[in-house]
């Protein structure tokens, strides 16, 4: 959308809520702003109840800033713990049924190129695990095996969060979680895997301890769901809420992991990566 | 195709009441038909067991450019929510879905009208598992009073058609905005050739206007910016319950503000034949055209008899049937399905309900002969004349 769309006449500007006004004024609609610059914008994710040292928020947080066009970003989930922040974001954001994200994100992506097909309007998935490896496996596959042009973001927690701490099917094996009473008994849901054999260009896994890595990999997912067809970005946000660990300690925790079994990794088709050199050499020269 | 020139005028009303032409169609037919001329911008399929045939036609309207873009999916919950997710968009989609398939997706359903989608979903009624049937029968119905849906029941082809059009006009009222489902007893009106009435191919609903939704559009083009499309779904505080509780009686309002469109572009949430008669015959869907036969044969033996044909089962004709049926004594309900719950709708609506029969009912594929429910009007008279007697 436009700036102009958002911005209140000067009589009523006063009557909006200071951090609309702050949105119009200071957000990153319309600039080229990036992670690295959180802290010199205004967010477009509020406050949020999280719980301290929630992975899953800074994880939301530091894909929001990546997003290369928020004025025209629209993001679906499911219920879960991602929730609680994406409901307080200024990018429109949908959550309906239990692990539909990518079903809901292929019709409304579809209506959106009939409705403007001149225009990018970027549909996001953005949800957790159980959302997207679980209760929604076979619709994440299926927009793949389709090639719909919409990226997924998975914010793996490796347990459900929200309702308590059960496993899930990207908890580690052996994690002893409610309703696995003994320990997981089968690996993690090979999904990173899977997203390159079901047709996903372009895939990366990271870890939120590595926030520039992140936010490459979010932007390069999104420019090149675009164009090319579908991709997937793995984020590893630990839960210190149920897997019993100091919220302190969040950002230690994911780091560990990056470099034992969430080392970072990277695909791409070779069309990905001749688009990637081309975006990527004319941002440098943008930059430079 | 849709004419251009067409589609800039108000062809309502030439759409419904205009010039019309005969066709020798299927029920599934009769639904591409209606699409055909509904200016639908997305539809999407799935061939769950029982499918009928018109999600292929539908598939064939794409191909042909009617429509602008059309896939298979992969689950009828799948199906449903992709639909929701290009209505989200700000189009014009269809879908039609049958027995298990409607089970399959339920969870879709209420959401559609929570988030007050004018989704319109054709249902070729059939039964559910266990054990597995792909026969006509209408228990699915039953299931689906309560999401919050719009439901249409057609008696048959003719109706499946307008009933489509016609749902697209309802539920994309402003004060509405809800999703309707038309339904038909499978095979009955599926698969059943019968002469028709079309109007031209040219002659078509005027596009979906996404400006006029109660709800913003989720495209990041509508001020506020910070829109979240969906009702609050957090822990339990007053106010996030209050938030909900408000939101679900203003869907429910919107379905009784849907009654004077229903009105308007239908007639009339009923029909009633023989106004005067002391003994009726309520039904919907097929069963009201064996009912009519049933009538006809009662009123050879010089029976009075009337009949009221249900057409809107969401919302219900609650104050009509009362005012149809104030001085009846007997309404005798048959019903394509075991559980009854046209017959328990009608019960909880009138007074005196110790006049509703509900039966015959006839489930699992089995026909309805008229001389069934001739059968159960006098031995519910008989019934009453004995008790009469004491």
């Amino acid at each position: 959308m436009s700036k102009k769309i958002i911005t209140p006449v000067a009589s009523l500007a006063h009557i909006l809520p200071e951090d609309y006004r702050d949105l119009v004024e200071k957000g990153p609609h319309g600039k080229s702003v990036g992670i690295k610059d959180l802290g010199s914008f205004k967010e477009i994710t509020e406050e949020h109840p999280h719980c301290a040292g929630c992975g899953v928020s800074l994880g939301v947080r530091l894909a929001l800033a990546a997003l290369p066009a928020p004025e025209d970003t629209l993001v679906v989930g499911t219920p879960g713990c991602s929730f609680f922040a994406l409901s307080q974001t200024a990018v429109n954001y949908s959550n309906t049924a239990f692990g539909n994200q990518n079903s809901v994100a292929s019709g409304l992506k579809r209506m959106l190129s009939i409705r403007y097909p001149d225009k990018d309007k970027d549909v996001v998935v953005m949800a957790g695990d159980g959302g997207i490896a679980d209760i929604g496996l076979d619709m994440t596959l299926h927009s793949w095996f389709r090639g719909e042009k919409i990226s997924t973001i998975m914010l793996d927690n490796e347990v459900y969060g929200n309702t308590g701490g059960q496993e899930s099917g990207m908890s580690p094996e052996g994690q002893v979680l409610h309703m696995a009473p003994k320990g997981k008994n089968f690996k993690k849901i090979p999904v990173f895997e899977m997203a390159r054999t079901a047709g996903c260009v372009y895939g990366a896994r990271v870890t939120i301890a590595s926030p520039k890595r992140l936010g490459r990999a979010v932007n390069r997912a999104i420019l090149l769901a675009r164009e090319l067809g579908p991709t997937y970005v793995q984020i590893y946000t630990p839960c210190p809420t149920n897997m019993k660990f100091s919220p302190a300690d969040t950002i230690r925790i994911a780091k560990e992991a990056g470099s034992t079994h969430y080392a970072f990794e990277e695909f791409m088709t070779e069309e990905a990566a001749l688009r990637i050199a081309v975006m990527e050499g004319e941002q440098g020269k943008i930059q430079d | 195709m849709c004419s251009e020139k067409k589609k800039n005028r108000d062809t309502i009303a030439e759409l419904l009441h205009g010039l019309r032409n005969k066709a020798f169609i299927t029920g599934s037919e009769a639904v591409a038909e209606a699409v055909k001329r509904a200016n639908v911008d997305m539809a999407i399929a799935y061939p769950i067991t029982p499918q009928s045939e018109s999600m292929h036609l539908v598939g064939e309207l794409f191909a042909k450019g009617h429509i602008k873009d059309y896939y298979r999916a992969e689950n009828e919950f799948a199906v449903m929510a992709a639909v929701h997710g290009a209505a989200l968009g700000g189009g014009r989609v269809f879908t039609a879905t049958s027995g298990p398939g409607t089970l399959r997706a339920m969870e879709m359903f209420p959401v559609w009208a929570g988030a007050r989608q004018p989704i319109v979903c054709a249902f070729m009624c059939r039964g559910v598992s266990l054990p597995p049937s792909i026969q006509p029968e209408n228990i699915e119905m039953g299931m689906l009073l309560d999401t919050g849906m719009l439901m249409l029941h057609a008696e048959n082809g003719q109706d499946f058609f307008d009933m489509i059009l016609q749902a697209y006009l309802v539920a994309e009222q402003p004060d509405v905005h809800l999703p309707v489902g038309v339904f038909a007893d499978g095979f009955f009106v599926t698969h059943t050739r019968e002469e028709m009435l079309l109007p031209p191919e040219d002659c078509c609903l005027p596009p979906y206007d996404p400006g006029f939704a109660p709800v913003p559009v989720f495209d990041m083009e509508t001020p506020p910016m910070r829109i979240t499309r969906d009702p609050l779904l957090n822990k339990s505080n007053f106010i996030s319950g209050n938030a909900n509780a408000s939101w679900h009686q203003e869907v429910l309002a919107a379905a009784e503000r849907a009654r004077k469109h229903i009105a308007h572009f239908m007639g009339g949430l009923l029909e009633v034949e023989n106004p005067g008669a002391k003994i009726f015959i309520a039904a919907s869907g097929t069963a009201v055209s064996q009912s009519r036969e049933a009538l006809r044969m009662m009123q050879a033996e010089g029976m009075d008899v009337g009949l009221i044909k249900i057409k809107s089962i969401r919302p219900f004709p609650g104050s009509e049937l009362s005012k149809a049926l104030e001085a009846a004594d007997l309404v005798v309900v048959p019903e394509f399905n075991a559980g009854g719950w046209l017959a328990r709708e009608i019960r909880a609506t009138i007074d005196r309900n110790h006049r509703v029969i509900g039966a015959p009912r006839v489930f699992g594929g089995m026909t309805m002969p008229p001389w069934l429910i001739v059968e159960e009007v006098k031995k519910a008279l008989g019934a009453g004349q004995s008790r009469g007697g004491c």
